[in-house]
């Protein structure tokens, strides 16, 4: 299904309140219970890291980062706030999660020393929200400090979506929730289908996109249908 | 909400940034409670550093804390005092804040604090 165009400001808000927002606040645990094994080029950046480092997960979801490393200390944040109640569960220690938006986060400028940010820009839905998403990361790390950003990737032959090169770039997709009915009366499981909003991004799209709001791509790749980029503010002479 | 998490925000307000009044945020009835947490001290010495003493000794404070020494610990001075480790591990890592509000000194804003979870997101007006 393609997704509707979107012009303002404001309809760009009211349309990712309505097709990601709403969604992830009433798909959160069952989301979440899908959503436990962290993606080997996530887990290697966060194992890479200084012990005592600060950082940020801007779009924690279900905070399964969170526990990947406790040598560090990481705020992650998130839209829903069912899912950062489940992100802030004990396993986490010595994390933490609050709710936020990422394009107003709650975080000093030039302070931290690392931030991720997984499966969560191309969920905004202009270019200029989704550039303006990866400015916001960058702009809270230290001179040095680095960001992994990931998204999900146009290229995706092997995935059953059927999506490809040169195909709709923003695309609803679907969440079936089942759910099983509790009232008297009523039988059995029900289905539920919620529909998100993603950009789909083609190959070097997110780089541009780095470059644009000032960022220095480190390095960038491919792993399984998502593209990512490591990246940094350029250094100051 | 840990008084640790405090001292990495500020208000989410743009305008609020660059003005030193909206760091720290200052809570505001807040009600405070301990959580048991296994002692860590490496992680204690390797996050210090990182760590806005200055803006910690306004939050302990605050909050009702004796007062900090004026300059952070070292490692060794930490190595050497049990008792200070003890009680920066029980005010970083176990200090809990449950309810209340955080307050923005520069704009005023107030963000609150439930279960645990501070919310950061903004009414239109100030987005």
């Amino acid at each position: 299904m393609n997704a509707n165009p979107v012009v303002g400001t404001e309809e760009a808000e009211s349309y990712e309140e309505q097709h990601v927002h709403e969604v992830y606040e009433q798909i959160a645990s069952h989301f979440s219970s899908t959503r436990y094994k962290p993606w080997p080029i996530v887990s290697s950046f966060l194992s890479s890291l200084r012990p005592g480092s600060i950082g940020l997960d801007v779009g924690c979801g279900n905070g399964k980062y969170l526990a990947v490393n406790r040598d560090v200390f990481i705020v992650g944040s998130d839209r829903s706030s069912n899912l950062v109640k489940i992100a802030s569960q004990s396993q986490n220690q010595p994390h933490a999660a609050v709710v936020a938006d990422s394009l107003a986060l709650p975080h000093q400028k030039d302070r931290f020393d690392f931030a991720i940010s997984i499966a969560v820009v191309h969920h905004l839905s202009t270019r200029e929200r989704r550039r303006e998403a990866v400015g916001a990361v960058l702009e809270c790390l230290r001179d040095g400090g680095r960001a992994l950003v990931y998204v999900w990737a146009l290229e995706q032959k092997g995935s059953r979506r059927g999506w490809d090169e040169g195909g709709e770039q923003d695309v609803m997709v679907p969440w079936v929730m089942k759910s099983s009915k509790k009232d008297v009366g009523e039988a059995g499981e029900t289905e539920k289908t919620f529909q998100r909003f993603y950009h789909l991004y083609r190959k070097g799209e997110l780089e541009e996109d780095v470059v644009e709001v000032g960022g220095e791509v480190v390095e960038s790749g491919y792993e399984k249908d998502n593209w990512w980029a490591i990246c940094r503010r350029p250094l100051k002479e | 909400m840990k008084v640790l998490t405090l001292n990495f925000l500020t208000c989410a307000v743009k305008a609020c940034k660059s003005s030193t009044a909206s760091f720290p945020l200052h809570p505001k009835d807040c009600e405070l409670v301990s959580d048991t947490i296994e002692a860590n001290p490496a992680l204690i010495y390797n996050i210090l550093p990182r760590v806005d003493w200055a803006a910690l000794m306004t939050t302990a404070s605050e909050l009702g804390f004796p007062t900090l020494p004026a300059q952070a610990p070292t490692k060794e001075e930490l190595e050497a005092d049990e008792k200070m480790m003890g009680e920066l591990h029980t005010l970083l890592l176990e200090t809990q804040i449950s309810e209340g509000m955080l307050r923005c000194g520069n704009c005023g804003h107030e963000y609150r604090v439930k279960e645990g979870i501070a919310n950061f997101l903004l009414p239109n007006h100030l987005v």
